[in-house]
């Protein structure tokens, strides 16, 4: 069926530009923007003078299959991510087992293909098991689809393993993508180290952590040459790393969490595991530095490191509690937090969340262009509402924001030319 | 006599006007305890529970002392941590006790905010007896008391802190404390074991002790875990006694009039010498024990009032609605 979006402010991340049009989506490709009327038999949507942007490619997603289904679907998280604007989910590897075969890849693609209304790719483990020894199948799993490999939270310690998957990774054009914390310096912290850590007596990992870890991996992509991506890059004193490696043209790029764009380690309070995230939130200076390391361009990608956990995971003391947010649903409201800041304008907080993760790992889509991909999302950013996280959809509730007013709401999403969501009225 | 809160979780919660409401009522305490018949009814008809998930014969023991001093009825869960292996079994722990209606919950527990944790889960009050590194508010209160004692006052006084105080939560509580009753506090530690980010506090940080006790008034050791001290932290006990163990060379520095405190148990010829500690003219240690009781009636003592008053107005208001 044809879609004709009429009144609608495009947001085009390419061309950093905003203007006012008319969209037709047919095929499930964009095909055409402009002063265009309505095609004889197209369904037609108001938007009501609201703003269209490419659809969320969020990096990073934690779905609960194979084995931890009580967390999250496919089903579940298809449907928080079209609520929450996100229409290409890259899922990461590290489930029970770890996608670590072109089986068991086989197996969650098409799991994901049949449950999900959004798109679902799949990321595979770096090394088998995750465990750091022996490097995964990777030219088996670029061929069953993975679009990138990461062990993710489990940094690969030792370094000719590691440095032996980049050589391999690299003659084969694939993707790592990198956790930058050094092991022991993090080991058994629940919270950034610091004045906050100190009096809240929790065991602190310090931020240099994640530069070692940085350093470390940044040396061995000089060595390899392999393309690497760090997952999350959430403090001042990493950027100057990424800047010198990326001036110097090293195949790096960077993302970071819309947690660690707006909160910072103040948030955690009265010992609220809700906000005990990997890496854990950081100092307010630290996040002042990385949104505008995203403003600049320095930081790449935004994603949600959605990390779905149930309540006996997160009703413990904050040290036992489990790390990770659920980050869907609230993607482009939590977005939204930074638009009306001040901090990033609208077409670069989609350059950052939609063009950016698609160029990075070959996909069609983020970009707002006749022909692209029909994956868009409809919204109002100015659309207050009081977050219920019972409300939300995935199946774990552990939202950082439950109780927060939010500003910004998807009102309708939209994925290969079809509606998958919309704002009931 | 002011006293708001509905729980004491931490000294962190507390107002100074709170902290000398505790000290004043303690003060009749200590009158009480002296006494050959220490009994009050304060407490008549409520039930005491207490709670450790960590051991300590110390602790629990002046908490119960205190409880049936004031007529409670007191019981001891034995509560081992290992029998409590996941947080989740602590929140149905506490659920449990909650249906049986006790009045006053003292909780020991090995991870910092886990008696927050709790409070959040139960209608009685909760009396933080140590959590993880966070906070031991009952062990601020009996120290401001001891130190309130000989010096006459806690104000002004120049108070240094000299031990782990990364893993202390003695020190944590004693430092807000100290500093909210504007005292000038020093910590003196190695700098493994000093916490990131404490000079923030206002706080002056040491870790050369001498220099740290120039002109203290009052000396608060810490005991030092033996587990520390085995090449982790610091590189054995006996150069950790030779830089940081208090023996009357070191004290030297500090005022003569100086006291020594330390909130036990000791580590005889670790942390502190042992004819220092039992020196009576300079050493308060016992002193901090007798405290110890008295602290704790008051601060139950005023939970309990607090606790009457809630259930007074919610039944009067049942009875008007």
């Amino acid at each position: 069926m044809t879609l004709f979006l009429e009144n609608a402010r495009v947001i085009d991340p390419e061309a950093g530009e905003i203007r006012e049009a008319n969209v037709i989506l047919d095929n499930g490709l964009i095909a055409a923007i402009g002063d265009a009327s309505a095609p004889m038999d197209a369904r037609i949507i108001d938007c009501g003078g609201k703003y269209l942007a490419p659809g969320i490619v969020d990096i990073g997603v934690k779905i609960g299959e194979p084995g931890e289904r009580h967390r999250e679907s496919f089903r579940s998280a298809g449907l928080a991510a079209a609520a929450g604007g996100v229409t290409t989910i890259i899922a990461r590897p590290d489930t029970v087992p770890a996608i670590d075969t072109p089986e068991v890849l086989e197996f969650v693609t098409r799991r994901a293909l049949e449950s999900s209304p959004v798109r679902i790719r799949h990321m595979a483990a770096l090394t088998k098991g995750r465990a750091g020894r022996e490097m995964t199948e990777i030219g088996f799993l670029l061929d069953a689809g993975a679009v990138a490999f990461t062990d993710g939270d489990h940094v690969v310690t030792d370094t000719k393993v590691l440095s032996r998957a980049l050589t391999y990774a690299r003659s084969l054009g694939a993707l790592v993508i990198g956790h930058p914390q050094d092991p022991g310096l993090s080991a058994g912290a629940a919270v950034t180290s610091g004045k906050f850590a100190s009096l809240m007596g929790l065991p602190g990992v310090h931020p240099m952590a994640e530069r070692i870890g940085l350093d470390r991996d940044l040396g061995l992509i000089e060595m390899t040459g392999a393309r690497y991506h760090a997952d999350q890059i959430t403090t001042a004193r990493s950027l100057p790393t990424l800047q010198r490696a990326k001036a110097n043209g090293l195949p790096v790029t960077a993302g970071v969490s819309i947690h660690h764009l707006t909160l910072n380690e103040l948030d955690v309070g009265d010992y609220r595991s809700f906000f005990k995230l990997s890496p854990p939130l950081r100092s307010e200076e630290d996040r002042l530095a990385v949104v505008a390391a995203v403003a600049e361009g320095l930081i790449d990608v935004i994603s949600s490191m959605h990390t779905p956990a149930d309540e006996e995971s997160k009703r413990l003391p904050f040290e036992e509690a489990q790390a990770g947010a659920v980050a869907l649903e609230t993607f482009l409201p939590a977005m939204m937090r930074l638009y009306h800041a001040g901090a990033l304008s609208l077409p670069d907080l989609f350059r950052a969340a939609s063009l950016n993760p698609a160029r990075l790992l070959g996909l069609p889509q983020g970009r707002m262009e006749e022909g692209a991909p029909a994956d868009l999302v409809l919204f109002d950013p100015d659309a207050p509402f009081l977050l219920d996280r019972f409300t939300l959809r995935s199946k774990s509730r552990n939202t950082p924001f439950d109780g927060q007013r939010m500003e910004g709401r998807v009102q309708a999403t939209f994925v290969a030319g079809r509606q998958v969501f919309g704002q009931e009225g | 006599m002011s006293f708001r809160a509905r729980h004491l979780l931490g000294i962190q919660h507390l107002a100074p006007d709170e902290i000398r409401s505790v000290l004043d009522l303690a003060e009749r305490y200590v009158d009480l305890n002296r006494r050959t018949v220490k009994q009050s009814d304060a407490l008549a008809g409520m039930t005491q529970i207490n709670m450790f998930f960590e051991n300590s014969t110390r602790t629990q023991a002046s908490f119960e002392l205190a409880g049936k001093r004031l007529g409670a009825d007191v019981m001891n869960m034995a509560v081992a941590q290992s029998s409590v292996k996941k947080g989740e079994t602590l929140i149905d722990t506490a659920l449990t006790l909650n249906a049986m209606h006790p009045d006053l919950l003292v909780v020991r527990h090995g991870s910092s905010g886990a008696v927050n944790l709790l409070a959040e889960k139960v209608n009685c009050a909760v009396l933080n007896a140590g959590d993880g590194r966070h906070e031991h508010p009952t062990q601020a209160l009996l120290d401001a008391l001891t130190i309130r004692r000989a010096k006459g006052r806690i104000q002004r006084l120049t108070v240094a802190i000299c031990g782990d105080i990364a893993h202390s939560r003695v020190a944590r509580s004693n430092l807000i404390l100290l500093g909210k009753m504007e005292n000038r506090i020093r910590l003196i530690a190695p700098p493994t074991l000093m916490p990131s980010g404490v000079d923030e506090f206002g706080a002056e940080v040491f870790d050369d002790m001498k220099a740290g006790l120039e002109g203290a008034d009052v000396v608060m050791m810490l005991r030092l875990q033996r587990e520390r001290m085995d090449g982790g932290f610091i590189p054995s006990e006996r150069e950790y006694f030779h830089r940081y163990g208090l023996d009357a060379e070191k004290l030297a520095h500090a005022k003569p009039d100086a006291i020594v405190m330390h909130p036990g148990p000791m580590n005889r010829g670790v942390e502190i010498d042992g004819t220092l500690a039992d020196d009576i003219n300079r050493s308060v240690i016992q002193d901090q024990v007798e405290m110890g009781v008295a602290v704790r009636m008051a601060c139950m003592d005023l939970l309990a009032r607090n606790l009457r008053a809630e259930r007074g107005a919610k039944a009067a208001g049942d009875i008007y609605v």
